[in-house]
């Protein structure tokens, strides 16, 4: 199995364009490549201008890699040691990387955390020191390898807000993210390319991407049993993807499904009705990204992870 | 960026890496602790077998040398050569691969951070053993067994920078064959007995020559105990020479060659292999 087939994007200076995808799709192995960790078996990239090939320390110069989930450097250093070592690695004189380091810690709101050893932080400040050692060298290009995974909501929308801030408003650098949560692509990127199995599916802006659905009807459905059965889905008519989240805890079942006309959504109803399922509720959703995956490949990302 | 620039930006880098180690290795006390009194334990236990069996005074003082150069041994073993497993490990390779820096001065820095805090221990190690053991020195030319001493370092580290590169893309299968050369490595090398007795066999001696340690503690012995001069020892600083200048750009090369399989693999950052 191939890990990237195909794959053909252009991105533009100044644009935060978002590798949209489930686990396993091939994002980290595109981001892997760009950033000169990984040999492409075929084809060729170039970033800012420089081919990942031939010229992979002028590409070094320019970029800045951030993982999610990542270790930002030595546990027995405290926070601001940490990014004073990753701001040597760049060839910042001491003074300026000093003065670099204490704006980026004020920056990113962890001044009372940076004596702390890093071994000491908690996830999200270790994300928050991680952003800053990515953003040390002013890079023009800054990939972003899933940079909110494990992070709670507030972290989360303190890191996003930051980084589109940084890239739009100071106008700073180009944004490759990659990531698995729609909401955050949605929010984020100018423009999205859903990659699934090593291909691109598709690449638009977000808001296109969902306006191609406005000839689908999107539906959202809640049965009371964990246990629901929605094979015969496979066999009816109309119907453009499905995707199904269990809840364990609550002994409940959400149902998205998408269909080409509202009267097909009826009759699934009434199928499950005589599964002596109790329906919790039904709405009608408004398309988001997610929506846009199934569209392409029938099945939600859930569905994707667990096989 | 000219090539001055690109030397600046990188003695940046290993003196970043060198001040990490020193920094990290001295911030746990008790760190330090069991690597002063381990060595000392174990070169007393030959110290106290050569005194049983009535050796000469001497040997007191071969085994206290080869205790302390054992310390720069470890150290380039488990603390330069497997630091690349360590950094894949806990993800910060990622970083120094994506830096745009030559790899080897992330080596260099690791070993001279690594030969600094080490040469603390040791020297206390070297100071106690004489000191309790009160073995008689006989140095006459200390420039040459500074010489000595120095050139064994350089081929030490440098063997031990391409090490690092086994390291940097095998990982666990590396760990072993460290685990692997610890014992060897001082057996052959004579840390604590000298190589050139009459009763150690020839293929044994054979063997030895070819680990810059042989040589470095030799030359050492000779010049520190034995109260020999160049006259004796150049044979050693020549060897070592020769060591240190075949050893370092293999060390360059065998990193270019590691990184870029790793990199053609996909192995490189891969974790837990």
């Amino acid at each position: 199995m191939k890990a990237l087939d195909d794959v053909s994007i252009y991105i533009d200076e100044g644009e935060i364009f978002g590798l949209l995808g489930p686990n396993g799709a091939g994002k980290t192995t595109l981001i892997k490549i760009l950033t000169t960790l990984l040999l492409p078996t075929g084809g060729t990239a170039s970033v800012g201008g420089f081919d990942i090939v031939k010229e992979p320390h002028k590409v070094r110069k320019i970029i800045s890699l951030v993982s999610g989930g990542e270790t930002p450097g030595y546990g027995i250093l405290s926070a601001s040691e940490n990014l004073w070592f990753f701001s040597q690695l760049y060839g910042l004189p001491s003074s300026t990387a000093k003065t670099e380091i204490k704006r980026l810690i004020a920056d990113l709101e962890f001044e009372e955390y940076a004596k702390t050893r890093m071994s000491k932080l908690s996830t999200g400040y270790k994300q928050r020191l991680n952003l800053a050692r990515g953003l040390l060298n002013n890079p023009k290009i800054f990939f972003l390898d899933e940079p909110t995974l494990g992070l709670d909501v507030l972290t989360s929308r303190k890191l996003r807000s930051y980084i589109v801030d940084w890239a739009k408003k100071e106008r700073k650098g180009t944004v490759l993210l990659t990531t698995h949560y729609m909401a955050e692509a949605d929010e984020m990127c100018d423009r999205v390319a859903i990659i699934d199995r090593g291909k691109i599916l598709a690449c638009d802006s977000p808001l296109r991407l969902k306006e191609k659905l406005k000839e689908n009807v999107i539906m959202k459905a809640e049965v009371s049993s964990v246990q629901a059965d929605f094979g015969f889905l496979d066999h009816m008519k109309g119907i453009v993807g499905v995707s199904q989240t269990r809840s364990i805890q609550t002994n409940t079942t959400s149902l998205k499904v998408m269909v080409r006309e509202e009267r097909t959504f009826n009759d699934i109803l009434s199928k499950l009705e005589k599964q002596n399922l109790k329906i919790l509720s039904v709405n009608r959703a408004e398309p988001t990204l997610e929506d846009v995956y199934i569209s392409l490949v029938g099945r939600g990302f859930e569905e994707e992870n667990t096989n | 960026m000219t090539s001055r620039e690109y030397l600046i930006h990188n003695m940046r880098a290993a003196y970043a890496r060198l001040w990490v180690r020193i920094k990290g290795g001295n911030r746990e006390p008790q760190w330090l602790l069991a690597e002063l009194i381990i060595p000392i334990i174990t070169l007393s236990a030959y110290v106290f077998l050569y005194k049983m069996v009535n050796a000469p005074p001497e040997y007191a003082g071969f085994v206290i040398i080869g205790g302390t150069m054992m310390a720069f041994w470890s150290n380039v073993l488990w603390n330069m050569s497997a630091q690349f497993y360590w950094e894949k490990e806990t993800g910060t390779l990622e970083a120094y691969l994506v830096a745009p820096i030559s790899r080897m001065a992330i080596l260099l820095g690791m070993a001279l951070g690594g030969f600094v805090n080490t040469t603390l221990r040791a020297a206390a190690v070297f100071v106690a053993g004489i000191l309790v053991f009160q073995v008689p020195m006989a140095v006459y030319e200390p420039f040459t067994a500074l010489v000595i001493f120095l050139l064994t370092i350089g081929a030490l580290y440098a063997l031990g920078m391409m090490f690092a590169s086994l390291f940097l893309l095998y990982g666990r299968e590396a760990w072993h064959t460290a685990n692997l050369l610890q014992e060897p490595i001082q057996f052959l090398s004579g840390t604590y007995y000298p190589t050139t007795s009459q009763v150690i066999p020839f293929m044994v001696q054979l063997l030895s020559s070819l680990i810059p340690l042989t040589f470095g503690l030799d030359g050492i012995r000779r010049v520190a105990i034995l109260g020999q001069g160049i006259n004796q020892v150049w044979p050693n600083i020549i060897a070592l020479t020769i060591f240190t200048l075949i050893l370092l750009p293999l060390a360059k090369k065998a990193l270019d060659f590691m990184e870029n399989l790793g990199k053609k693999e996909g192995r490189l950052t891969l974790r837990w292999q």
